[in-house]
Order: C-alpha cells, then structure tokens, then sequence
C-alpha cells in the first residue's frame, strides 16, 4: 500500500473512530462499536490537533444536513434533535456511497425499523420510506406521460393485451394496517397533526409539470401498479388488482392513473398511442 | 443589446446559485454576472432541478465547481461521477469547471469534505495522472482550487503554491484562487497571506473565490464557514491581488445563513466595481 493510500486510511480511522459514549444518543448495541487496534502514533497526533475536529464535524455535518434535507417528514415528526442524533448514528455507520447527496439515505428507512429508540414509532421507516420515494420521483428522468384521451382510440380487442409502463418518476407504496401515507402527507404539508384511522393506506407520488404530487390509494391500485412495472398487460394487471382487492372498481382507477399521468407514452404495445 | 449579448460578454464577479434564488437569479441583468453551482447537486436523471439549471443557463454563464472528484485520493477518479459531470458539462457548456487540491472519496465512500493530504511527489504524480484523466473526459482545461487548512500535516516534501504551479505546468489545468481560502490558512498554521499570494503562479489562475467564515468554538481556528458577508482583511488581499494581476473572473460563495438575493448582489457588486476599476485603468495604459 502506498503511503498516501496508508494516509488516507489512518485518517478516516481517525474521523470515525470516536468512542460510542461520545454519541448524543445512547441505545447504540453494544455490537456496532468496532473494536479497532489503535491508530499510529504520528496519525493520533495529528488527530489530537484542534483543526482536526473540524474535519470531523464537516464530514459528519455534511451526512446528517443531506439526512434532514432528505427525510423533512421524519425530522418533522420526530423534531431537529432527535431526529439529529439518530441521523448522526446512521451516518457513522451508513456512509454516502456518492457524491450525490440527494441520492443518500437509501438505507435510512431499514435503520429506523431496526432503531431501538423509535421501536414505539412503528410508521417512522414507513414516513422515511415516503420520502425517498419523494427525492426518487423528484431526480428521476424526463419523460412524456401517455395522454388518457389517445388510450380511447385503441381497439377495446387490443386494450388488454396492451402494457402500461409507469414513469420513472412515479412510486407508489402499500402500508398494511398503519395511515402511514395521512402521517407522512400532514408532515409534509406541515399541517397540524390529525388523529388518523388507524388501517392500512397506500399512496402514489409521481412528478408531473416539475412537481411531485401525491395521492391516497388503494392496495388494488399498488397492485396493479406492481403488476405494470413487472411488465404484465393489462388485462392480468387488473386481475392482479382485483385479487388483491375483490371489490375495485378497476375502470375508475384505471382512469385516475390516467387522469394523474402515471404511465409513460410511446410504449411498443400501444402503437396507436402517442 | 439582447440579453446573450449582454451576459456574454466578459466575466466579471459572479455568485453562487442557491436554490431559494433561482427566480431572482434569472431575471437579474447586471454587466458581468454569472453564476457557480456544484455538479454534484444537479447529477441527477432529469427533473426541476436540471430545468432550473438549464433556464438559468439559457441567460447567465454558469460555471461548475465540484467539491467530490477527490483528485487527491490515492485512486483514479470515479468514472461514474466522471460520467455524470462530462454529461452535465455536454448539456450546461459551462463558463468554466473546478476542482480542489484535495480529496474527498476514498475505498467507495463519499466523506463530505475537503480533506488533505501530505504533498510528495507521490502524491504530485498521482494528483496530475487525476487531472490528466479528468480533463481528456471532459476535453477541456479545468481549474484547481488552494483549499483551507486547520492541520500541520508532517511530511509536506512541498509548499502548496509550488505544488500548484508543477501540477498547472504538467497538465496544462489552470488554478482557481480562493483568497478567503489562503487568509484561514494563514491563520490557521501561521504564516503570512500577503507572502503566500506573492508566490501564487497567478499566471494560471482563471477564477477567484471571496467568501466569510467564521470562528470555531474556542476562537482559535478560522472555519471556512461560508456563512457571513466576505471579511474586511479579505477584500483587501483581494484588492491587492486585483491590482497586481489584472481582472480576473470573480466569485462570492455563500452557503449558510444565506441572505436575501439583493445582499448577496450588493457584495458581488463590490467585487465588480474593483475588477472594472482595475480594467478601466488598463484599457488607460493600453
């Protein structure tokens, strides 16, 4: 290894390697605190410089400013310090794989299920999750949605043999038995809290005009919408849907991710459609 | 005069381009106006915020300053990220595109700083094998910007600006000049600013930084926060500089505390006013 690899080891060694009882909040298991050997005596020196903290602070600064930028429904729900704390300790251990920074925190949902101090908070991972599915629909490419009215010109014969590909910048979600989508849309619209019906909720987030909007829906409509993206046609999709939820009004939902430009145009099986 | 034209013509003093100013950004006209942003905010597939870059482009020079192509990790640069600024750089043309003497990426983790490293030769070889790659990507010259300092780093086998001056000569890149930068520094590890811009290989130097900063929480170290109007100290270095070297492009970075646009505008003004002083005085000579 050559001296400036050796360097840059030892120095990230010695940003991250602050002993666990430093951390703001204390749950942390006992197994993810790394036993390290201790670092090289010139490294620990330079360390030990007061400008070294600076390093420090900026790079964890950096992780948990691009978390709370990222996850504004979760800081909301939970407030700024705790919702620092917790993100302080993801980043120690999830660090950004990119420069990116509105690309990072994918994982950040799977940590809050697995969190100890947000066990009572069962919708947590789930208001995370809604929000990356936000950042995900926000970066997604360009692309022109299929205009329901030229649907109507395809031959009904053709129409369910016909696949409908959602657009890159939509996402939907199905939560069962927690209003994790009412939860997540009265702190993204920083609205004041609601008591919510407790029962399962879906919800669909997709870019139209430079905007990410979104809508309650139902486990019908995620299921045809997982259908979609799998690439089935039509007609299975809506089986898909009806399995899912026997009572649908398939033609009804059909139109509503019509009407909210959920499906990519100039798909190969619609050829009549533009 | 239409506004291309207008915004055409030389670069003078230009700002960082903040999110909440986008639409005062785009309608401003000022003689010599650009604008920086970092690339790593605008990589993405497509969306508002590249529409928003775009619009801005159609009116202004944009330049792209990166803060994470780690040209000083022991490794060559990332050649998704390096995909992704060619394709922003194809579809933006910028003013201009930077980088720093310092590294940021390293073993497939993005650690969000600046972070620096002994200068040897080794590390010399490797820093222009870096920029060699990144400029044959982009089939242009870029920019390398001096960073701040807050470490006494043992094993320096070079001072900074003669470290510059060598990776400016091998790969031809030319050198961004963050005077708030070298003013930090010299508090920081206790040398002279004034001494340091003497030895700059100002000959390269395609684009100057001004920024505020702030005090750490003992007093001792200046941070280079970007969270405060530009100090007085630094405006002087920077008058001097002018003076000295002739107009060169000029930006005012602010990433915190972020004023109103008309704030940011007025200091930027400032440093428009000293670069067509110092033109007007030249065109006198000529």
């Amino acid at each position: 290894m050559s001296a400036l690899a050796r360097f840059q080891d030892d120095f990230l060694r010695a940003v991250y390697d602050v002993p666990v009882s430093d951390m703001p909040v204390s749950d942390v298991p006992a197994a993810d605190a790394p036993i390290m050997p201790p670092l090289d005596a010139q490294i620990a020196a330079m360390a030990a410089q007061p400008g070294f903290a600076v390093y420090r602070n900026t790079i964890l600064k950096g992780c948990v400013d691009a978390l709370q930028a990222n996850f504004p429904s979760v800081a909301r729900l939970v407030g700024d310090d705790w919702f620092r704390a917790a993100a302080t300790i993801h980043a120690r251990a999830s660090r950004p794989a990119g420069a990116s920074l509105i690309e990072y925190g994918a994982d950040f949902p799977d940590f809050l299920a697995r969190f100890a101090p947000a066990r009572e908070l069962d919708y947590l991972p789930g208001v995370a999750a809604l929000d990356r599915c936000w950042t995900e629909a926000h970066v997604a490419c360009d692309e022109v949605p299929l205009d329901a009215a030229a649907l109507a010109h395809v031959p009904a014969a053709a129409l369910g043999d016909g696949v409908l590909r959602p657009l890159a910048a939509a996402r939907w979600r199905w939560f069962d038995a927690l209003p994790v989508y009412t939860i997540w849309r009265l702190n993204r619209e920083a609205r004041a809290p609601e008591q919510p019906a407790w029962h399962g909720e879906g919800a669909l987030l997709v870019r139209q005009g430079g905007e990410v909007r979104w809508f309650g829906i139902g486990r019908g409509a995620c299921a045809f919408l997982d259908a979609c993206a799998a690439g089935m046609p039509l007609a299975g999709a809506a089986d898909a849907a009806l399995q899912a939820e026997p009572a649908l009004d398939v033609a009804a939902m059909l139109a509503m991710l019509l009407i909210n430009g959920v499906f990519a145009a100039g798909h190969d099986s619609f050829p009549f459609v533009s | 005069m239409n506004i291309s034209e207008f915004t055409e013509r030389e670069p003078g003093a230009g700002l960082g381009l903040k999110p909440q100013h986008y639409d005062d950004a785009l309608h401003c006209i000022e003689e010599g106006l650009w604008f920086e942003v970092h690339p790593e905010n605008y990589m993405v597939a497509g969306g508002p915020r590249l529409a928003w870059l775009e619009a801005i482009r159609a009116r202004h020079p944009v330049s792209l300053h990166g803060v994470s192509l780690s040209l000083a990790a022991d490794a060559p640069p990332d050649q998704r990220h390096l995909q992704r600024l060619a394709e922003l750089a194809t579809r933006i043309e910028p003013l201009l595109v930077s980088e720093h003497l310092a590294w940021s990426t390293w073993n497939g983790h993005y650690h969000p700083d600046l972070l620096p490293f002994p200068r040897t030769a080794a590390a010399l070889a490797r820093i222009e094998d870096n920029i060699q790659r990144t400029q044959e990507r982009l089939g242009r010259r870029i920019a390398i910007e001096n960073p701040t300092h807050y470490l006494r780093i043992d094993g320096h086998e070079w001072e900074e600006t003669d470290f510059l001056a060598e990776l400016a000569r091998r790969t031809g890149c030319g050198l961004l000049l963050d005077v708030n930068n070298v003013y930090l520094s010299a508090h920081n590890l206790g040398f002279d600013a004034t001494q340091y811009l003497s030895r700059f290989p100002v000959d390269a130097v395609m684009e100057i930084h001004l920024a505020g900063h702030s005090r750490d929480a003992d007093g001792a170290l200046l941070i280079d926060s970007h969270d405060a109007p530009v100090a007085p100290a630094v405006w002087s270095l920077y008058r001097a500089l002018i003076d000295r070297i002739g107009p060169r492009p000029t930006l005012i970075e602010r990433d915190d505390h972020i004023p109103a646009f008309a704030a940011l505008l007025a200091e930027r003004r400032h440093a428009q006013d000293v670069l067509t002083r110092r033109r007007t005085r030249m065109e006198r000579t000529a």
